[in-house]
């Protein structure tokens, strides 16, 4: 479907991206540009680069080469403002409940939309008399999602929102995904668990060593290549 | 839904609301589900559901009402000739299968009979 958006305005660009943690890279020359309207699927094995790339996407990494704009903007805390980062681990303080934690993303982001996070904590089913210290890993991962999405972001970054969580909860997730994604942000999704994000994923940005192993629409390849995203990550991965 | 990996997801999704609407699932003049409640309910992409929309409005089983939504024909023949194409596809299917193990047509019919009569009777779970 990336065909039928409007390709004017990029909401991410990212050309000859470099990153190297003590020598060792982690991007290696990475360019890509995605447009809004869409949910992006990163896929790569552990150490392919997914996170270094979101984390520089989101601001949180400096001395990087290369050229990276989100919305135009160089990463700073203008493009700050416009990026909704959930990261891989767990942010928020164990002694907060739902209500707490809502309130405490109310403090610090003057996009955030109380009235969905109530919403999407509901959609979740969950408790809102636990703190997240009595709460399950999944029940932790919906709280952090409910926030994350409830910015009215331009752009938004899930570090594998579905690693840690049974199959149940991964299948409720990801429709809370679909009820929160705005129509014309760009969401991207990280994740090694290619099967459970296919049905969801506009395109998809496959990663192999830090760079770019294949990219393209999840149908155009499905239809291209006759089988399922995963089948074709592991036989492109393999080659 | 179940996916199926050979193909593509909208496709998939245009042949599950021509079985909602042949099926009478979704009535002829019913008012069917929102894109985002159709992702929802199917855990599909929203742009993949509204993809396949398009295509069941290009095949006369839905029409757009501006600002108002969609909803099923009233052409009930349309309908039916949705229904007899996906009858047929299913037919076609089960002749391959019985021609592939070598049966004749008229031992097809008489197993095709007998089977229905069974599970009519039994229901599913026929041996």
């Amino acid at each position: 479907m990336s065909t039928t958006i409007p390709l004017e305005h990029p909401a991410i660009e990212v050309a000859g991206l470099r990153k190297t943690y003590h020598g060792r890279s982690a991007l290696d020359g990475l360019s890509l540009s995605l447009a809004s309207g869409q949910i992006v699927g990163l896929m790569g094995d552990n150490g392919s680069g997914k996170t270094t790339l979101l984390k520089i996407l989101a601001g949180l990494l400096s001395e990087w080469e290369g050229d990276v704009r989100i919305g135009g903007q160089a990463p700073g805390p203008g493009s700050k403002a416009l990026v909704s980062f959930l990261p891989d681990a767990s942010f928020l303080a164990d002694g907060l409940r739902p209500a707490d934690a809502i309130a405490q993303y109310a403090r610090f982001f003057a996009d955030f939309d109380g009235a969905k996070a109530r919403q999407m904590v509901d959609f979740f089913a969950l408790p809102w008399d636990l703190t997240l210290k009595e709460m399950s890993k999944g029940m932790r991962e919906k709280l952090q999602i409910s926030l994350a999405m409830s910015r009215r972001a331009r752009v938004y970054l899930l570090d594998e929102p579905i690693s840690g969580v049974d199959p149940a909860s991964r299948d409720v997730i990801l429709r809370g995904i679909i009820s929160g994604f705005s129509e014309d942000s760009l969401m991207i999704i990280s994740t090694h668990l290619i099967q459970d994000v296919e049905p969801i994923v506009d395109s998809v940005v496959f990663l192999r060593g830090g760079r770019i192993l294949l990219q393209g629409a999840a149908d155009e390849l499905r239809e291209q290549h006759q089988m399922g995203l995963d089948a074709l990550f592991r036989k492109v991965y393999a080659s | 839904m179940r996916i199926d990996d050979s193909r593509p997801i909208w496709a998939q999704l245009v042949d599950e609301v021509r079985r909602l609407i042949t099926s009478g699932e979704w009535p002829p003049g019913g008012k069917i589900p929102s894109v985002r409640e159709l992702a929802l309910e199917f855990g599909a992409n929203p742009n993949t559901v509204q993809k396949a929309l398009v295509e069941i409005d290009r095949l006369g089983l839905t029409t757009t009402e501006r600002t108002v939504g969609r909803f099923v024909t009233t052409d009930r023949e349309a309908v039916a000739a949705a229904r007899s194409a996906l009858a047929e596809t299913s037919a076609d299917g089960f002749i391959d299968a019985m021609a592939g193990i070598g049966l004749e047509p008229s031992e097809v019919i008489s197993l095709l009979e007998q089977r229905w009569a069974q599970r009519a009777a039994h229901g599913k779970d026929v041996p």
